[in-house]
């Protein structure tokens, strides 16, 4: 690489830092237009920007930032005033600088875009058409004791006689203030705000994370030695190791700090985005932030960017109202948005809180039946917490309109996700009418992480320390605690179903030889999902280095890596999430209601004899009794659901409705028996029995559903009508348990008989 | 450096393979290893080698040659990759041997199956035959699950 290329790169990360610095800059101006210490430090940036790019004969940004450095340099010296239009007119010359950083980065050149009109608008609002402000920079350094009066008026003179320079430089050229005295007063002036250049340097990462990992074979090295240590009666060996485990712990907390970045690097970008967004939406929107030195490992920093800027814009977008609205409900016109960080028990949280119109629970709900993320019965249930929670499920999204800001697919369980995967979690607050907080909680670090170690068929697992939630003992007496619903293991936790997982069965290795006799259950958090691990033992807590996989077993999604154990063998450490995917835990968690019957299936199993069934009617008498009492066993049934009226379509001549991002055929089940439709025909609202078929899904329409029971079925009697498979007494009435397979392919073939030819004559 | 013509030899259920010294870290004895379960076959396991995990694979297997009897404990061949090192378990291993000179013949054509695509060809020494092999290709595993 030439030396060249060497400056141009320098630029570039440099300039870029200057301008994400400069957008937060910028729009804090406009909040506060006086503020001497903002302006000197955004005309600096420019001017940089300018001068490198002369030296490098980068003419087209040499020449906008130019016409920007004027601009700034009338603002910094109070003759202009910062108005909305100048504000504006700055921060798309920080877009068109970008611009050009990309394209010289990509083509290296500036490009070939012209900005005459940015240049055009820059060079017009120079013109003193509002007021000023006259605090000129020339009096900060009078009151510093860096020049005299007389100085700065000179210099002053100059700059309105044509001399362009800036108020400094023509200080220090002309009048001989010392060049150090100037730097001073400014260093001075952002004391606390940007950081002090003659005391930090830059480091490559790659340098860093090197030493990240060769600190971390010292802890493992570390790890080796206490353990060897434990054993000897040597004094001077014993206490040499209690220091070196001191210097290394002090020596691994020392080079991770290297790797911390402030939050706020990643915060310093929202206001911008904040104002651009609420400009766009017609709101108003203060931003406020609060611990912005909170520092987090560069990685997870790079991690928490994107989940962070989505939740940022979700506020603004839908939590935040707009002014008349707000006004009309009694709050101030500007809407707040609270961005808190701070560190608590060796973990960073993070608050993201608006004062907006809050979560509609009664929404949420409705729309989460909408969509069939839940069953509507199930919503009915729900209390508001449970409600809140629900934002985060795939394929949930609130905003009645999709605005070009947010609603673009990319949903809070995108957010979700990509925090669990650092090992994070977020939750979700919100009073209606005054806002919603969001918090996260990620751990300042993922190289080196306390872990659980556990034992299964001989070999030791670690598992992170952040999904772990309890430890289940179950002694031989306890193991029938252990219970089965469809052959899948379950544990009641108080008064909970715990899906079990076996390690060994996980993992599919044969178990070991003890595995009967005591059962430990190692009770963990996948997602929004508890489970319980069943492992032979458990062995200990440890500090562990988090190390990576080869490439030949990258796609294993049980793993998360491996690590070195004291005694030098090498232990798998186990992903949580990929885990309880791969055992089919999760896939239920998105589906409450499974694990509801088979709450529901062990209580019947308990109680021998005792059936859920679902009770529904069909057809009316002329006292409007229901004509026909049918009963289905619960565990056939996919899905219940109301399905309003007006949604039902047709597609030649089948009712359908589009559901779950599908089409539903609907058949009623009067129908199928010959019945009379009846009243229920114009009913405003169809109750329909989703059940999912090998030739997919059929909704079969009943004219009312009566009850859920679970009871024992005192008569049942095989019968010989066509749909019924049995009759018996249920609650003290005679009822027909209808033939569901039978209904089911029937309705099904109904269906596609009418759909099939659909396809030959569209 | 004229390493070029160089090659680490082993012996595989009774054939002579060869690996360019170049491509080679280093030769171990048998190492205590930890199984991964779900892992592809031909993964034996994760060695330690002074404190880098490195992933070690049976070439008998990868090869498609019978299993090693029971109780021989394997040598490590650890090899340089892009993605870190790899052990490859070999039966025993043999002198470095200069075939500077000699011809890379092909491969005859009785020779099939996934021996043949992970072999890049044939020297012919003196007394008996180096097969080249490719390590690319034998660490080159279809993707795990």
């Amino acid at each position: 690489m030439s030396d060249m290329d060497e400056v141009v790169r320098e630029f570039l990360v440099e300039s870029r830092e200057g301008l994400d610095q400069l957008d937060a800059d910028l729009v804090a101006l406009e909040r506060d237009p006086t503020d001497r210490e903002l302006l000197a430090r955004i005309f600096r940036c420019i001017h940089t920007i300018k001068g490198t790019s002369g030296f490098l004969a980068l003419a087209r940004l040499e020449a906008v930032t130019h016409v920007g450095e004027n601009l700034l340099a009338r603002l910094r010296d109070g003759a202009l005033a910062l108005t909305p239009a100048r504000a504006g007119a700055l921060l798309r010359l920080v877009d068109a600088v970008r611009e050009m950083l990309d394209a010289l980065e990509a083509t290296g050149s500036d490009g070939d875009r012209e900005y005459d009109d940015l240049v055009a608008e820059l060079t017009r609002l120079q013109d003193p058409d509002a007021d000023a402000v006259p605090r000129p920079l020339g009096e900060l350094l009078v009151e510093r004791g860096a020049a005299r009066p007389e100085q700065v008026a000179a210099a002053l003179a100059r700059q309105a006689g044509g001399d362009r320079r800036p108020l400094g430089e023509i200080l220090v050229e002309q009048d001989g203030v010392a060049a150090g005295a100037l730097q001073e007063a400014l260093r001075a002036q952002q004391e606390g705000r940007a950081p002090a250049s003659d005391t930090t340097i830059r480091v490559d990462v790659g340098l860093l994370d090197k030493l990240m990992t060769l600190v971390g074979e010292l802890v493992l090295a570390r790890n080796q030695i206490l353990q060897y240590s434990a054993g000897r009666a040597d004094p001077a060996f014993v206490a040499t190791s209690q220091r070196l485990d001191l210097l290394t712990t002090e020596l691994q907390e020392g080079v991770m700090k290297t790797r911390m970045q402030p939050i706020g690097n990643v915060w310093s970008k929202f206001p911008r985005v904040v104002r651009d967004l609420a400009v766009a939406c017609g709101k108003r929107v203060r931003i406020e932030m609060e611990g912005q030195e909170t520092e987090l490992d560069r990685t997870i920093l790079e991690a928490i960017k994107d989940p962070l800027t989505h939740i940022v814009r979700n506020s603004v977008d839908h939590g935040i109202e707009p002014p008349d609205v707000r006004v009309a409900r009694g709050k101030p016109a500007e809407g707040r948005l609270h961005l808190r960080a701070y560190h608590e028990g060796g973990q960073v949280n993070i608050e993201i809180s608006d004062d907006g119109r809050g979560i509609d629970a009664e929404r949420v709900r409705a729309k989460a039946v909408e969509r069939g993320l839940v069953s509507p019965e199930q919503a009915a249930r729900m209390g508001e917490r449970e409600l809140h929670e629900l934002i985060f499920l795939p394929g949930f999204s609130t905003a009645e309109q999709v605005t070009n800001v947010s609603g673009r697919g990319v949903g809070m369980d995108v957010v979700k996700t990509n925090i669990e995967r650092i090992g994070g979690t977020i939750d979700v607050q919100s009073v209606p009418g005054q806002g919603t907080t969001l918090r996260i909680k990620i751990p300042l670090t993922l190289a080196i992480i306390p872990a659980l170690v556990v034992t299964a068929a001989g070999d030791r697992y670690a598992i992170p320390q952040v999904n772990l939630l309890e430890l289940v003992r179950l002694d031989g007496a306890d193991d029938r605690r252990i219970e089965h619903v469809y052959g899948a293991p379950v544990y009641r936790l108080r008064g909970e179903l715990l899906p079990l997982v076996y390690l060994t069965e996980a993992l599919r290795v044969e178990p070991g030889a003890r595995t009967r006799e005591t059962a430990n259950i190692v009770v963990l958090q996948a997602g929004d999902r508890s489970f319980g691990l069943v492992v032979d033992e458990i062995n200990d807590t440890e500090e562990i280095v988090v190390k990576p996989l080869g490439k030949q077993l990258k796609g294993i999604a049980a793993y998360a890596g491996a690590t070195i154990m004291g005694d030098g063998r090498v232990a798998l450490i186990l992903d949580v999430l990929g885990l309880a995917q791969d055992a089919g835990v999760l896939a239920e968690s998105r589906d409450r209601r499974r694990a509801e019957e088979a709450e529901r299936a062990v209580a019947s199993e308990t109680a021998a004899g005792r059936r859920s069934l679902l009770l529904f009617a069909v057809g009316q008498d002329a006292r409007g009794r229901p004509r026909r009492r049918f009963a289905i066993p619960l565990s056939e049934i996919a899905r219940l659901e109301e399905i309003p009226a007006e949604r039902v379509e047709r597609a030649c001549g089948q009712e359908v409705v589009q559901y779950r991002g599908g089409i539903l055929p609907l058949v009623r089940l009067t129908e199928l028996l010959g019945e009379e439709a009846g009243a229920a025909r114009a009913a405003p609202a169809l109750q329909v029995v989703v059940f999912t078929g090998r030739d997919g899904a059929v909704g079969l329409v009943v004219d009312r559903i009566l009850d859920i029971v679970e009871e024992r079925v005192e008569v049942e009697q095989p019968v010989r009508q066509d749909l019924v498979s049995a009759t018996g007494v249920v609650q003290g009435q005679v009822t027909d348990f209808l033939d569901v397979r039978e209904a089911v392919r029937r309705a099904g073939a109904l269906a596609s008989a009418r759909l099939e030819p659909a396809a030959v004559e569209g | 450096m004229g390493d070029a013509g160089r090659f680490c030899t082993f012996s595989l259920a009774g054939l002579l393979f060869g690996i360019e010294v170049r491509a080679v870290q280093e030769v171990l004895r048998s190492q205590a290893m930890t199984r991964v379960p779900l892992a592809p076959a031909v993964v034996s396991g994760l060695i330690n080698l002074r404190g880098q995990i490195v992933t070690a694979i049976d070439l008998r297997r990868r090869l498609g040659l019978e299993p090693r009897p029971d109780g021989a404990a394997p040598m490590n061949v650890v090899v340089r990759t892009e993605d870190g090192a790899v052990s490859l378990l070999v039966d025993e291993i043999g002198d470095v041997i200069e075939t500077s000179g000699e011809a890379l013949g092909t491969l005859p054509d009785t020779l099939t199956g996934e021996a043949r695509t992970l072999t890049r060809g044939v020297y012919k020494l003196p007394d008996r035959l180096l097969l080249a092999l490719d390590v690319e290709r034998a660490l080159a595993l279809p993707a795990a699950r």
